[in-house]
């Protein structure tokens, strides 16, 4: 089990506020779907959750504990981060990259173990990537690579696992293979935070949204509470087709307002 | 494929440390047996046994000894600095010379020689180095600030080391006479010729230092592999481990230049001849770089001595042109990969 609260948190990029008075609560078993505009600080709140930028003002805890206070070890093994953009810098086989989820467990000068190997075992297998174990990872294509970097976030084998854009330049098929994995990992108890721009996606999958504009959170919570034409023409500034009734929740971008 | 039969392989190739640790010993004998006076091993054996005529005694323990070792040393920090900057910079072109560490000890020896210090103690050139290799490191803190970009710290790197280059070219410039003109530029050209033992006692803990420095952040330096974010959020402080990486390579880099001279390629190739016996990944090739550097440069040593030439080559000229079409045709293999 593992929360996440987020009291009142601003964070300033230079001298820019990207996040203003954030206030939001995260629990075990949910996906969380952040959304909005390009620039609404989505990024940059997760990274504050995560440890990875100071907080201006207000706080976040990661089970009760203030993410400043924890050791990066902690903080490490209890949530486990894949930023956007799926940057890897050497070209290294699947099962390699996939390993280095579990450097936070390794004690100095030891050696990867019997229970990272299974670790990693299990997180390629839960992403199916267990074919891919001997590939090069800089040579997979665009949807291969996305479910290798999240077998690499799984192997962390962390409570909380914190996804950034993990949809981008991926095919329907694909982003649908995603998305069913994130849903599955929050079915069996993680909490799973995404952030994302395809609101079908976002409407279809997540639990729960929040919607973000200009560093501040203006709605959340259900799809069908957050979505709405109006606040979408508010905050996107688009018209669109929206139907959360049915089995399959459609939201169709139509034009600018 | 069934989870069980997944298994997290060897990080290098079985053979490859025996291997390098082979090559070393080999480059290491044959330093002490080869050049103008042949040594065969039983000769060696005998001296280092204490026995054997004082004139073997005098070639192996004065003049040979000193100058294999000062080349194993060497070899070694600069193989080893090359593969923790490539890893740490996530930049394949990475080598010591990049953060300006190289040049900027290659001015304080220059410096030394052009104002005479270096006639006064042969402490006072290497000495000099050191110091100026530290002050730029310092200047380098300055400029990159406490960006973690690797792009800032590269620019940085470049001005600190174009600054040092600079000072170079004005000392050869003004420099009082053509001899001492010469002397800077021999030096320049990076050799490892008549080194006593205090140079192996400058060096050494220099080397020592730089070497226990850049082996500490194996992890943080694959970590890096996903990007400065990722790294962090996998628990690596990585403001400590820049710390570690430019001072080892400062320290380490600026000790080996103050008793070698400035000798270029080792660190860029010998991470590119071992990684493909690896996994790829950074901590992989940390060791094997650091054998495989010790062994090239002292064959390349060995070298400069059995060419027959009118003067003795110097070793930066060799390792340049041996490490340019080795470090070609490997390119010309691996490029798919980059």
């Amino acid at each position: 089990m593992v929360t996440v609260s987020v009291e009142g948190l601003s964070v300033a990029l230079g001298r820019r506020e990207v996040v203003a008075g954030v206030t939001a609560r995260f629990g075990s078993g949910e996906l969380v779907g952040i959304i909005g505009p390009n620039g609404a600080g989505k990024s940059t709140l997760v990274r504050a959750m995560l440890g990875l930028v100071p907080a201006r003002a207000g706080s976040v805890a990661i089970d009760g504990v203030a993410v400043g206070r924890m050791a990066a070890r902690d903080r490490a093994r209890a949530l486990a981060y894949l930023p956007q953009g799926q940057t890897l810098h050497w070209p290294l086989d699947v099962e390699r990259l996939v390993a280095l989820g579990r450097l936070p467990h390794l004690a100095p000068l030891s050696r990867i173990g019997a229970e990272d190997r299974a670790a990693v075992a299990e997180a390629m297998a839960r992403a199916d990537v267990g074919h891919l174990s001997h590939r090069i990872a800089t040579e997979l294509s665009g949807g291969e690579r996305a479910r290798v970097m999240l077998a690499r976030a799984l192997a962390v084998g962390a409570q909380g696992l914190v996804v950034d854009e993990p949809l981008a330049a991926l095919d329907p098929g694909h982003q649908i293979d995603v998305m069913e994995l994130l849903a599955r990992e929050a079915r069996e108890g993680a909490l799973v935070l995404t952030v994302l721009h395809d609101l079908t996606m976002a409407a279809r999958y997540c639990d729960r949204l929040i919607l973000m504009d200009q560093g501040r959170v203006v709605a959340e919570g259900a799809p069908a509470a957050v979505l709405t034409a109006e606040t979408l023409r508010r905050v996107y500034g688009i018209s669109a087709k929206v139907d959360l009734s049915g089995e399959t929740p459609m939201v169709v971008p139509l034009g600018r307002v | 494929m069934s989870i069980a039969s997944i298994e997290v392989h060897r990080a290098r190739h079985p053979a490859l440390l025996p291997l390098l640790i082979g090559l070393v010993v080999i480059a290491g004998l044959a330093s002490l047996g080869l050049g103008a006076v042949p040594l065969p091993p039983t000769r060696i054996l005998a001296a280092a046994l204490g026995d054997g005529d004082a004139i073997t005694r005098t070639i192996l323990f004065d003049l040979r000894l000193p100058r294999a070792v000062v080349g194993l040393l060497v070899g070694a920090m600069l193989g080893l600095a090359g593969a923790v900057l490539q890893g740490y910079l996530r930049n394949p072109l990475a080598e010591p010379s990049v953060l300006g560490a190289s040049n900027s000890a290659a001015l304080g020896a220059v410096a030394a020689i052009y104002f005479g210090f270096a006639e006064w103690h042969a402490a006072a050139l290497p000495a000099l180095a050191i110091l100026t290799g530290l002050g730029a490191l310092l200047l380098l803190f300055a400029l990159a600030g406490r960006s973690e970009s690797p792009l800032t710290l590269i620019l940085a790197g470049i001005a600190v080391s174009t600054l040092a280059g600079a000072g170079i070219s004005l000392s050869l410039n003004l420099s009082p006479n053509p001899f001492a003109a010469m002397e800077i530029t021999t030096w320049l050209l990076g050799s490892i010729e008549n080194r006593s033992s205090q140079h192996v006692l400058i060096a050494l803990p220099c080397i020592a230092a730089g070497i226990a420095l850049l082996l500490i952040d194996g992890r943080a330096l694959d970590a890096l592999a996903l990007g400065e974010d990722g790294a962090r959020s996998l628990g690596f402080d990585l403001g400590r481990v820049r710390m570690r990486v430019l001072l080892g390579v400062a320290i380490g880099v600026g000790g080996a230049v103050a008793v070698s001279g400035s000798i270029g390629f080792i660190g860029l190739i010998v991470p590119h001849l071992v990684r493909p016996l690896t996994d790829r990944s950074p901590s992989s090739i940390l060791l094997p770089s650091m054998l495989g550097g010790a062994a090239l440069l002292t064959f390349a040593d060995v070298l400069v001595r059995l060419i027959p030439t009118s003067s003795e080559l110097k070793l930066g000229v060799v390792t340049a042109f041996l490490g340019v079409p080795v470090f070609l045709v490997h390119l010309l293999r691996e490029r798919r990969l980059w």
